[in-house]
């Protein structure tokens, strides 16, 4: 009798760490074909729905890359928590507060050009960062648990929009939608392209990727960051100081989802509504480690997000298919790295029985 | 008796990681009551072979007799529940759980907290323990830990125990009492498994003793018929194993040792002034009214059971610990009570603490990255820019692997790949290659085998030539006799005044450990 059994590897693979989200977008992505079939749609339409077309035409690459660029921006934020050991997922409400900030300076100093703009960039990563310092502070001080305190505070700023867009901010000419006018031309971020929605946040965005890196990787602080997270006491040994780890890895998160909630405000929609995010700072946990918490892998992972956004709005369209299939396509990408993670520190082996 | 099946038979037992070979055909004999030692250098194969008896890891080839049985050991559960106990180097205990529930976990039947609760106690005095179980682990010293894992296999009266490095965080006497429990334990007929590096304490307990090198069997014998050379010829594989006493550096040339020793009149050692810390855990050590000195080109040892002020000292010494008032510790005269860790490296300090895995070095983090932790403060390892150089730091770290023969593949391994010994070396080589002119060190050689131990000695003997103040934490006491220059005892935070090590024996500091030159 051969059977199939687990051995742990004496080393992580580098390999596999690589691989292994490879494998799990593969394997999502053929799952999803199997669950057109089930749900009686031709898998090959489906496959071209959700993954050729968004890819397809020019505009339709740019309207991609606008939509990874929010998420790639919460991930390096988390990322850069998450590698010192701080677990932030409270990135949804930190994007949703710096929306709130930059929305709130678009509509009481919109109309300066420039100035007013990046007093809008500046609020919005303040706002995200005001709302990760709660956690923060709670966790340096009390101990609290910064993955219950982030994540409840996502609620509280969902129901601080609400009011804001259904109360004060609301539009009074807008026909009572839940919505604030729209912001002045001086208000909005602008596009690279002529005729596109693609903005100057993207090119950020990729700034803010290499910044993150060479901090995280080549800095005093990023190596103290990282001892922190790894081995606490180490940290303390060498000198480095636990708390200031805490601060930054969430003010890290904050400032970056802030940013990129203002970056969605500023930019594709030019006005603050309830329904202003798709629920990017849940995804970008997602995109943070099938990333690899890497800036080049979670450029790629947040494309691969931003395939299944809008694969899953194409499905809608042209299958028949709820929107909740991009979730969907989500859960399905986390389910499957969580498992080929597995092979990173373990190996598969065929191994005879030892039985005499 | 003649025939009794032995209680375990390993029959050509091979193990191997991926290509490399572990364990090759070991073959070793175990009858019930025998105490039976497994000899051998780092990575020479015996965690290997005793993870494969406990059933952790599965051997590759071979078969395991279990009471003439052949057995397939799944798990360690499947280990324990055929009567194999275990008490690993590395501790197993989850730190945020009392002992009592890190017991309870560990038995896999149902009992209820109150009676594994009466069970320890009655253990722990039956055998002197001394452990109460109702405190964290997280609170526990070294020794402390260690004392819990073996009255954890005793609760389930096993037929076979492992012990792997036991005595090395014990004192003189407490080493007496575990030998007459093992003496008992062995009479009543479990057999023990024994894994030490001391060769005298092997040929004091041990019936037979089993040798490894590089993964095979390279001798059998009663250890009591041989000398320590032979037995250490044997783990060596050297016909000429004389007791190793090579150092990395003894032959540092005279002139050099006199330029270091001039300048270590500017500078003055470690001054510790009435220094009381109050403990802010309600199971730690408040240190009380300490004061000592040590003089540059000397070496204080301070010898003591774990768990009596040594690992807060350390910690208030290497400015882990901050005070309020600055003058109680003087490094080479300057007040440093209150400055962080970075400013007291800046000035001279060193530090190696007694945990190696977790403390000392991040395990997942490479040798480089290791080697950056602490080197960064004195080796020019940032750019004018706030940028670390990466090779500068690998060359740091290349420098510590070859002048401590550390036994790695290269500087990016991580810390965690190393065997103890080699990782010990080195953060023991990362600390001294900074040449510190103030090295406060806890327990250097815990668990490092005779070769290693024997060169980290002879590199603190070297540092001390150069005019380093050494202050040298052990419970150790041949350490300590070997090295120091004075000694003093830590007994329930306070130190009992430091005397010539000539004036002292194992007798008169086992007095002072339980407190009576108060």
């Amino acid at each position: 009798m051969r059977r199939l059994t687990l051995e742990p590897r004496p080393v992580a693979s580098p390999v596999w760490g690589w691989a292994s989200p490879v494998l799990a977008v593969v394997l999502t992505c053929l799952t999803g074909l199997l669950i057109f079939a089930l749900l009686g749609k031709d898998p090959i339409e489906g496959f071209h729905v959700f993954f050729i077309r968004p890819v397809s035409s020019f505009w339709a690459v740019m309207e991609l890359l606008l939509k990874a660029t929010p998420l790639a921006l919460c991930a390096i934020g988390l990322a850069v928590g998450f590698r010192a050991g701080i677990w932030n997922i409270g990135a949804e409400g930190q994007f949703i507060l710096g929306a709130i900030f930059a929305t709130a300076v678009a509509l009481h100093f919109g109309d300066w050009p420039v100035i007013s703009l990046l007093a809008m960039m500046i609020a919005g990563a303040l706002g995200g960062m005001t709302w990760a310092a709660i956690p923060a502070f709670l966790r340096s001080r009390f101990n609290a648990n910064e993955i219950l305190v982030s994540l409840m505070l996502v609620y509280v700023a969902q129901l601080l929009v609400s009011w804001l867009v259904f109360g004060p901010w609301k539009d009074p000419m807008g026909f009572n939608f839940p919505q604030t006018v729209m912001f002045s031309d001086a208000s909005l971020i602008p596009t690279l392209i002529e005729g596109q929605r693609l903005n100057l946040a993207f090119l950020m965005m990729l700034g803010s990727l290499v910044i993150a890196h060479v901090l995280m990787n080549h800095s005093r602080l990023g190596f103290s960051m990282r001892t922190s997270g790894q081995a606490p006491l180490a940290a303390l040994y060498a000198g480095f100081s636990n708390r200031q780890s805490i601060y930054m890895g969430l003010l890290a998160g904050g400032a970056c989802a802030g940013f990129a909630g203002m970056a969605e405000v500023a930019g594709p929609m030019g006005q603050l509504t309830d329904k202003l995010s798709l629920g990017y700072g849940f995804a970008a946990i997602i995109v943070a480690f099938v990333g690899r918490l890497h800036a080049l892998g979670i450029l790629l992972a947040s494309l691969v997000m931003a395939l299944f956004y809008v694969g899953g709005e194409q499905a809608q369209q042209y299958l028949n298919l709820p929107s909740a299939m991009s979730r969907v396509f989500q859960g399905m990408l986390l389910f499957f790295l969580l498992a080929t993670d597995l092979l990173v520190n373990y190996r598969l082996v065929l191994r005879p029985s030892v039985r005499s | 008796m003649v025939s009794a099946p032995p209680v375990l038979e390993l029959q050509k037992l091979s193990k191997v990681y991926s290509g490399f070979k572990a364990n090759d055909e070991i073959s070793i004999c175990v009858p019930a009551g025998e105490i039976h030692a497994v000899l051998g250098e780092n990575g020479a194969g015996k965690s290997t072979l005793m993870k494969m008896v406990y059933g952790v890891v599965q051997p590759t080839a071979g078969q395991i007799l279990w009471r003439g049985k052949p057995v397939e050991v799944a798990s360690p559960m499947a280990a324990r529940r055929l009567g194999i106990g275990m008490v690993f180097q590395h501790f197993s205990l989850f730190e945020s759980l009392t002992v009592a529930e890190n017991t309870q976990l560990f038995l896999d039947d149902g009992q209820s907290p109150s009676s594994v609760r009466g069970a320890l106690q009655d253990l722990s005095s039956r055998y002197g323990l001394d452990v109460q179980p109702d405190r964290h682990v997280h609170d526990l010293s070294v020794g402390e830990r260690q004392r819990v894992e073996i009255l954890r296999c005793l609760l389930q009266s096993p037929k076979l125990l492992i012990l792997d490095e036991p005595t090395s965080v014990l004192t003189p006497q407490e080493v007496e009492r575990l030998f007459v429990m093992l003496q008992r334990l062995s009479s009543e007929g479990c057999a023990i498994l024994y894994i030490s590096h001391k060769l005298q304490e092997i040929q004091r307990l041990c019936h037979r003793a089993t040798v490894l090198q590089a993964g095979r069997v390279t001798g059998s014998c009663s250890p009591s018929q041989e000398t320590q050379a032979t037995l250490v010829a044997m783990m060596i594989g050297a016909a000429t194993a004389a007791m190793p006493s090579a150092g990395m550096t003894s032959t540092s040339s005279t002139q050099e040792v006199k330029t270091k020793a001039g300048e270590a009149h500017r500078l003055s050692g470690l001054t510790v002034k009435d220094l009381s810390v109050k403990s802010s855990d309600p199971f730690g050590v408040s240190l009380k009214n300490l004061t000592f000195s040590v003089a540059p080109g000397e070496i204080v040892g301070i010898a003591g059971v774990s768990g009596n002020g040594q690992r807060e000292l350390l910690k208030v010494l290497s400015g882990e610990v901050r005070l309020d008032n600055s003058d109680a510790i003087l490094i080479n005269s300057l007040p440093s009570g209150s400055l962080s860790v970075s400013r007291r490296r800046r000035h001279g300090l060193c530090v190696i603490p007694e945990d190696r895995l977790g403390t000392g070095a991040v395990p997942d983090f490479s040798l480089s990255d290791n080697a950056f932790l602490t080197g960064l403060y004195t080796k020019s390892l940032l750019s004018r820019s706030g940028l670390i150089r990466h090779q500068a730091v690998d060359a740091f770290a290349r420098e510590i692997i070859s002048s401590f023969h550390v036994k790695t593949r290269s500087e990016q391994s991580p810390a965690r790949s190393l065997s103890g010994g080699n990782l010990q070396k080195f953060i023991v080589g990362r600390e001294l290659l900074q040449h510190p002119s103030v090295l406060v060190c806890e327990q250097p050689t815990w668990g490092v085998d005779v070769n290693a131990a024997s060169q980290l000695r002879q590199a603190l003997r070297d540092l001390r030539e150069q005019g380093c103040a050494i202050l040298l934490i052990s419970e150790d006491l041949d350490e300590l006799f070997e090295l120091s220059d004075r000694i003093m005892v830590a007994f329930q935070g306070r130190l009992s005044p430091a005397q010539p090590t000539s004036e002292s024996t194992s007798q008169s500091l086992g007095l002072l450990m339980s407190g009576v030159w108060q």
